[in-house]
């Protein structure tokens, strides 16, 4: 149920790769578009330092800002992100303490946790990244519908990624 | 000072959280206001090289329409070479010729990535300052207006897309001469929006839209796109053109960038003109 952290780094890599590579090419119905590379901040293990946790999140989001053109952005959304999850993890989950290393999948939580646990950060992300990039509030609805289309497509992604990950035991 | 340091030292957490947000913040700010820093974006060298290889795979499935419009632009050129005209004057004479003079020079370049589903999308070429590429120099098209070159690194460049909020073009409807500023209002790609059109102006459905030439920016003429609707905003007296695009900003391979050779000459008479003092 652990990670090695050489198993970490090669996630970031891919993560930013799918997202630069393919995810930033392809144009859903004109303005979906969808940011998987949070991926990586949703499945880190849940003890992992704090400070580590925002630290690898801005550096996460620069390295996507440096590709896309967005200087700050991605950086400022994954950030608030990163802020968030102990947060999030301990209102939803009912388990309190966790094995050291372990972290969120689809293996050792209920899926209906990991379900809403990614969908809020996910859409925390998203709301705060899409009204930044336009940073007024004069095109509204257009902002806010657009962040909640693309937190569903991204938020299918992830799913996708955590089923990559691990299946579902079934408990005895 | 124990204590304001064991407090800190509690809520590290939080005062990390908001120390890179101010970070992230100044890069932010920075950017929109400033030239961007080297690093800090698509033209840089490893993420400028990095797109190159990704689109020389891309392009091979992009040389059916490249070659389709290589072939509709030769048909235009040839159209116009004089051995194509039937002389209808007998008496043939040559001078030379000394009423024109080349204002604007070309440097062909090709789009290694761009977007047109963000509020502000921006362009990465394959030139940059050492092919003579500088700052503030238009993109073009064949088929239209695609942008205005922001940053230079020594072989690449990232340009703002028309399709950025802070971009504004001056423009005109061919027949009238009649002038106003082209925006875009996201988040359809194919339409922009043309605006300070006067109410007595005569549009029409389907009026073309060219660039206006009063920018050091773009030549006169180059097309923009049609109109395709028109109203009279609530509260405004101007009327609003939409405008549909001549060219598929999402389907750009390669662009034109335009240096204009007297663009020195008419900044210098234009500060001069504004900063020296006038007694009447």
């Amino acid at each position: 149920m652990q990670k090695s952290t050489l198993s970490y780094i090669g996630l970031f890599v891919i993560v930013v790769l799918i997202q630069v590579f393919v995810l930033n090419q392809i144009n859903i119905s004109g303005y979906i578009n969808p940011f998987f590379y949070v991926f990586f901040i949703l499945i880190l293990p849940f003890d992992i330092p704090r400070y580590i946790l925002l630290i690898l999140a801005f550096v996460l989001g620069l390295t996507i800002d440096v590709f896309s053109d967005t200087a700050g952005m991605h950086a400022s959304a994954t950030v608030l992100m990163a802020f968030l999850r102990p947060g999030v993890i301990n209102t939803t989950s009912i388990k309190k303490e966790f094995e050291s290393g372990s972290y969120p999948g689809l293996n050792n939580m209920d899926t209906s946790w990991v379900i809403t646990y990614s969908f809020i950060l996910i859409l925390c992300h998203h709301t705060f990244l899409f009204f930044l990039e336009t940073f007024s509030f004069s095109e509204f609805f257009t902002t806010l519908w657009r962040s909640v289309l693309s937190s569903l497509v991204t938020f299918v992604f992830v799913m996708i990624g955590f089923f990559f990950e691990g299946r579902p035991k079934r408990k005895k | 000072m124990r204590n304001l340091i064991n407090f800190i030292v509690k809520y590290h957490f939080f005062f990390i959280f908001l120390a890179l947000q101010v970070v992230a913040f100044i890069i932010l700010i920075q950017n929109s206001y400033y030239h961007r820093s080297f690093w800090m974006n698509s033209s840089n060298y490893i993420t400028g090289s990095l797109y190159t290889r990704y689109t020389n795979i891309g392009e091979y499935f992009q040389l059916k329409n490249i070659n389709e419009q290589l072939s509709r632009e030769n048909h235009n050129l040839i159209k116009q070479i004089p051995y194509s005209f039937l002389k209808t004057d007998q008496q043939i004479f040559t001078h030379r010729d000394t009423l024109y003079r080349r204002q604007y020079t070309y440097i062909n370049a090709r789009v290694i990535n761009n977007s047109v589903n963000r509020r502000n999308n921006y362009l990465t070429l394959n030139k940059g300052r050492s092919h003579g590429i500088k700052p503030d120099m238009g993109v073009i098209t064949s088929q239209g207006v695609i942008g205005i070159v922001k940053d230079v690194s020594a072989n690449f460049s990232s340009a703002l897309s028309l399709l950025h909020a802070d971009t504004r073009i001056s423009a005109k409807i061919m027949k009238n001469d009649h002038l106003g500023t082209i925006l875009w209002d996201a988040p359809d790609y194919r339409t922009v929006i043309m605006e300070h059109i006067p109410p007595h102006v005569d549009v029409k459905l389907g009026d073309t839209i060219i660039t206006s030439g009063h920018s050091k920016i773009f030549p006169e003429g180059i097309h923009i796109g049609t109109v395709s609707n028109y109203e009279i905003r609530r509260g405004e007296s101007f009327i609003t053109l939409k405008v549909e695009l001549f060219e598929d900003f999402n389907n750009l391979t390669y662009v034109h960038v335009v240096k204009n050779l007297y663009r020195q000459e008419q900044e210098e008479l234009e500060e001069q003109a504004e900063t020296e003092p006038m007694f009447w």
